[in-house]
């Protein structure tokens, strides 16, 4: 084999497999905290990714509208489920995060987009525009069914997926798009280019990681959320709001995903669809990460990168038999060096 | 004991369908895709709502199914009736293959795992030259009975209502029978199961088995059905629709795979007819409104649509009851009685740092009730735990009628004769107290999945659920026989364990907290079950911290204190012994 070919490939595998730890880690996140798969998370890489695009060529895109649309509902869901008790000051609290909040976003979108806005204004939008949609989701779909099984949970998970993919392809239409990169710059060393975009991505993942690192095994709200994610009843008994956990969680892997997304638009084109796969080979790291560990999920992530990369080379057509078989050897390897646990049935 | 004529019924109605003069081919075609995805998620509720097992591979076993019949039927001529057999071997085969490796995975491994290999195999359909790569196999023949071509969609419907019915009543054969119970229990954690004698890793791999070839038996349909194949509807995606027809349905019912089928069909298929008009071309809402509804339903009724439509049907099964004349043939116990039963020499268990059980010795002997006692933490748990194998030893020998039983594995346990309650009671809480209770007699019974399916196992069957119903009545809860085990309370619930462990015939029963959440008068009514039981030859080993209860009933006290054993002798002597005190009250009292 060229070194110059297996340099390429590894740092392919390792550009990809950055972003799949990304996502791999917010995938670890939302179900240690609330016990949902979260299938959607494609969808927020797709219209994290596809909403800057389309910001970046000027034009409002429809994920905006959406927000507000599902803030408006979740506000009425609100409003309703305090029928009984309508306190001024939680209709208040509620009304602006459901209402004001994402009107404040479309608000600030009309305003500020068009052909010249700066890219950091873009991916700022963005960004708020993908967490909104998330914290509304979590709002409306999942917390009425916080305390159903993790089956259940899976599977409604899977309709918020359909869902916001159908409305993907009415926001961004079945072509793809590409996003301006967020630097230019280029430098090479020895035979390989590295780009400004690639920098970045590594240099956003190792940040990730670390601060999410730092989050759970320092703050507060951190280890409120690594307690609710072991015992929901417990949690609340020592007055951690699970609710306010389920949102942070939803919270931070939508914004990890949309930034994930908007680092790769620009290398790759994408689809309103193509989110699921991206988001499925970050579910693999994070199996083999065994949905518990954060370093060992980045360094799965980069392994599923480089495999894919290199199959992506030796044997294109089977890129993704092969990616998706590799699951299999290391859950034979978990489930012979650990025997299966009693679980308290749900 | 369950009646069949809703299922005639049910039966005669679908047959009437296509019968009725002007019945569009368009609706026939509906009826048949129905049919088509309740045969899958039929499998899917036993793996799934009864076996606890999630799988979004399902569509893949179709995969093999249909592509198995399309290429014999196409490139070999074989006839597609010969093909089936072959179709159902190849996705049994596959799911032996992708089941053990994934049935072992716990929790929410198993159904990403299913994912990755159902996103595997499709692409590999949509690859692999031999069978066409993304465009399929097509010009497959119809299916044909002697000159007569299931062409339309009104002569293969019969076939595939036929395959749906006929697999619904072995399903439900099955699920009542004792390796029904078996697969029942699973979804509660196997540590009671296996205490009973269920090998948990074969009844999950049979579930799954069972999954598949229901899903083989759907593709077969389905590829001499639409008479080509292609990859797509053996995607990923096919496979999670799968399982929410399953969940919106009612995972835990057989019925409710046909009705979720019909519900999401039915929905699907007016989504896309009238969705166009609603928002005047925009057909891509189809998916979101479809998505949108999915979680509506789920809010609604997390259990599922069957379970709710069960609430408002006006007939209750009428329970036949066990004719308790017959009955198991007993243990077979050595003419003279060993003096020791169950002798622990310096068992040690070690967890990381903490010593739980540090060399404790002790022994059980015929007819005697030992108590095991000890304040909170002192390891009488884990004490029973290696002594039923649940847990390896640290080191330390166990042996029991002389033989060396440490380490084995719980199955083997319990054929000699020790049977258990647990601390945590582990009952299946939505099967009967009958049903729990004949899962002790486990081992007692020998028919299989396929003799239940066909019901040849019904004396058998007879045998155990008379042996339970004779120990329900012994223990006393003869009216509580037919509720279900969740519904009793706490007290009643360890009473159910207790029952089910006598089903096992044991030469000595294991208690742990036997007395805890009962009333005084139950608590004697207990004791007098145990005495009784011990005059009849069996011993008993109880952990309780019903102090009264404890000094009332045993003939010897063991004290656990910190995983050491700091007393041993009669209730007298224990309630003197200074060091007893000093572990339960603190300093000198």
């Amino acid at each position: 084999m060229n070194t110059t070919i297996m340099l390429f490939l590894i740092q392919d595998g390792i550009t990809n497999g950055a972003i799949y730890a990304l996502l791999g880690l917010a995938l670890v996140l939302v179900f240690a905290v609330t016990r949902v798969i979260l299938i959607p998370q494609g969808e927020f890489v797709t219209f994290g990714a596809l909403s800057y695009a389309m910001l970046c060529t000027g034009t409002v895109p429809g994920t905006v509208w959406l927000a507000l649309a599902m803030g408006a509902v979740a506000f009425v869901l609100d409003l309703f489920t305090a029928r009984r008790a309508l306190h001024l000051n939680r209709i208040g609290r509620s009304f602006a995060l459901n209402l004001v909040f994402p009107a404040a976003i479309v608000a600030a979108t009309y305003l500020l987009a068009g052909p010249k806005t700066p890219i950091a204004v873009n991916i700022v939008l963005a960004l708020l525009t993908v967490a909104a949609i998330a914290l509304y989701l979590y709002r409306l779909a999942f917390q009425p069914l916080a305390h159903t099984s993790v089956l259940v949970l899976l599977i409604a998970s899977v309709g918020c997926h359909l869902a916001l993919q159908g409305l993907g392809l009415v926001f961004f239409g079945a072509e793809g798009l590409r996003g301006p990169p967020i630097s230019t710059a280029a430098f090479t060393v020895g035979t390989l280019r590295f780009t400004g975009q690639s920098i970045a991505v590594y240099a956003v993942t190792i940040a990730f990681i670390i601060a999410l690192w730092l989050f759970f095994g320092t703050t507060l709200m951190g280890k409120a959320l690594r307690a609710t994610a072991v015992n929901r009843l417990g949690a609340r008994l020592v007055g951690i709001r699970t609710t306010l956990s389920g949102q942070i969680a939803f919270l931070l892997a939508s914004v990890i995903g949309a930034i994930s997304g908007i680092l790769i638009v620009p290398i790759t084109t994408l689809y309103y669809d193509t989110g699921f796969l991206i988001g499925l080979k970050g579910f693999i790291a994070a199996i083999i990460g065994g949905l518990v560990s954060y370093p060992l999920t980045a360094v799965a992530a980069l392994v599923v990168g480089c495999v894919e990369a290199f199959s992506s080379f030796y044997a294109s057509n089977f890129k993704e038999v092969i990616v998706f078989t590799l699951i299999i050897p290391v859950l034979v390897l978990r489930s012979l060096a650990a025997p299966a646990v009693e679980e308290e049935g749900d | 004991m369950i009646d069949r004529w809703p299922l005639f019924v049910f039966a005669a109605v679908m047959a009437a369908i296509p019968l009725i003069p002007g019945m569009p081919p368009f609706w026939i075609v509906l009826l048949d895709n129905i049919g088509l995805a309740a045969l899958v998620a039929m499998g899917l509720v036993l793996l799934t709502g009864v076996g606890g097992l999630t799988s979004f591979g399902q569509a893949a076993f179709c995969g093999f199914g249909a592509y198995t019949t399309a290429l014999l039927s196409t490139a070999y001529g074989v006839s597609p009736w010969l093909a089936l057999p072959a179709s159902l071997i190849v996705s049994g085969v596959a799911a032996v293959i992708l089941g053990l490796i994934t049935v072992r995975l716990s929790g929410h491994y198993l159904p990403l795992g299913t994912i990755a290999w159902g996103i595997g195999l499709y692409y590999l359909f949509s690859k692999l030259e031999f069978i066409g790569r993304n465009d399929g196999i097509s010009n497959i023949p119809p299916l044909s009975i002697g000159g007569f071509r299931m062409l339309d969609p009104h002569s293969i419907y019969f076939v595939i209502w036929t395959a749906v019915l006929i697999s619904a009543v072995l399903t439900m054969n099955l699920l009542d029978s004792r390796t029904g119970r078996a697969i029942r229990a699973l979804r509660r954690g196997h540590i009671a199961a296996e205490a009973f004698g269920v090998q948990t890793p074969r009844a999950k791999l049979l579930v799954f088995i069972y999954a598949a070839v229901l899903a083989g038996l759907s593709g077969w349909l389905y590829a001499h059905f639409q008479r080509a194949v292609t990859p797509t509807p053996f995607s990923a995606h096919a496979g999670i629709e799968y399982l929410f027809i399953a969940v919106v349905g009612g995972a835990g019912y057989v019925w409710g795979g046909v009705l979720g089928a019909g519900i999401v069909v039915i929905l699907k298929e007016i989504l896309q007819s009238y969705l166009p008009y609603i928002f005047g071309g925009m057909a891509q809402l189809e998916t979101t409104v479809f998505g949108i509804l999915l979680v509506l339903l789920l809010q609604l009724a997390p259990s599922g649509a069957w379970p709710l439509l069960m609430s408002w049907w006006p007939f209750r099964a009428r329970r036949k009851h066990p004719d308790t004349a017959l009955t198991l043939p007993g243990r077979v116990r050595s003419p003279t009685e060993p003096a020791v039963l169950l002798q622990i020499e310096n068992a040690r268990k070690v967890f990381g740092g903490v010593i739980a059980v540090n060399d404790v010795s002790f022994d059980v002997q015929t007819r005697e009730i030992v108590a095991l006692i000890g304040p909170n933490g002192a390891g009488k748990s884990t004490t029973f735990n290696l002594i039923t194998g649940v847990l390896t030893t640290t080191g330390g020998a166990i042996s029991f009628l002389g033989k060396h039983v440490d380490n084995a594995p719980p199955q083997e346990i319990v054929k000699v004769g020790i049977a258990r309650t647990f601390q945590h009671v582990k009952l299946v809480p939505d099967m009967t107290v009958l049903e729990n209770v004949a899962i002790g007699a486990h081992l007692r019974g020998s028919s299989g999945a396929i003799s239940s399916m066909l019901r040849l196992d019904r004396a058998d069957e007879a045998r155990l659920l008379a042996e339970a119903t004779r120990q329900i009545e012994r223990v006393g809860l003869g009216d509580q026989i037919d509720q279900l085990a969740g519904s009793l309370s706490l007290g009643q619930q360890r009473i159910v364990e207790i029952a089910r462990a006598l089903c096992v015939d044991p030469v000595l029963l294991l208690l742990d907290e036997p007395a805890a959440g009962l009333r005084h008068m139950e608590k004697q009514r207990l004791a007098a079950l145990l005495r009784q039981l011990r005059d009849g030859g069996m011993s008993v080993l109880l952990v309780e911290h019903d102090m009264g209860f404890v000094m009332d009933l045993a003939d010897r006290v063991v004290v656990l204190d910190f995983g050491t054993k700091i007393a041993e002798g009669t209730p007298q002597a224990i309630k003197t012994n200074p060091d007893v005190i000093k572990a339960y009250l603190g300093a000198e009292a």
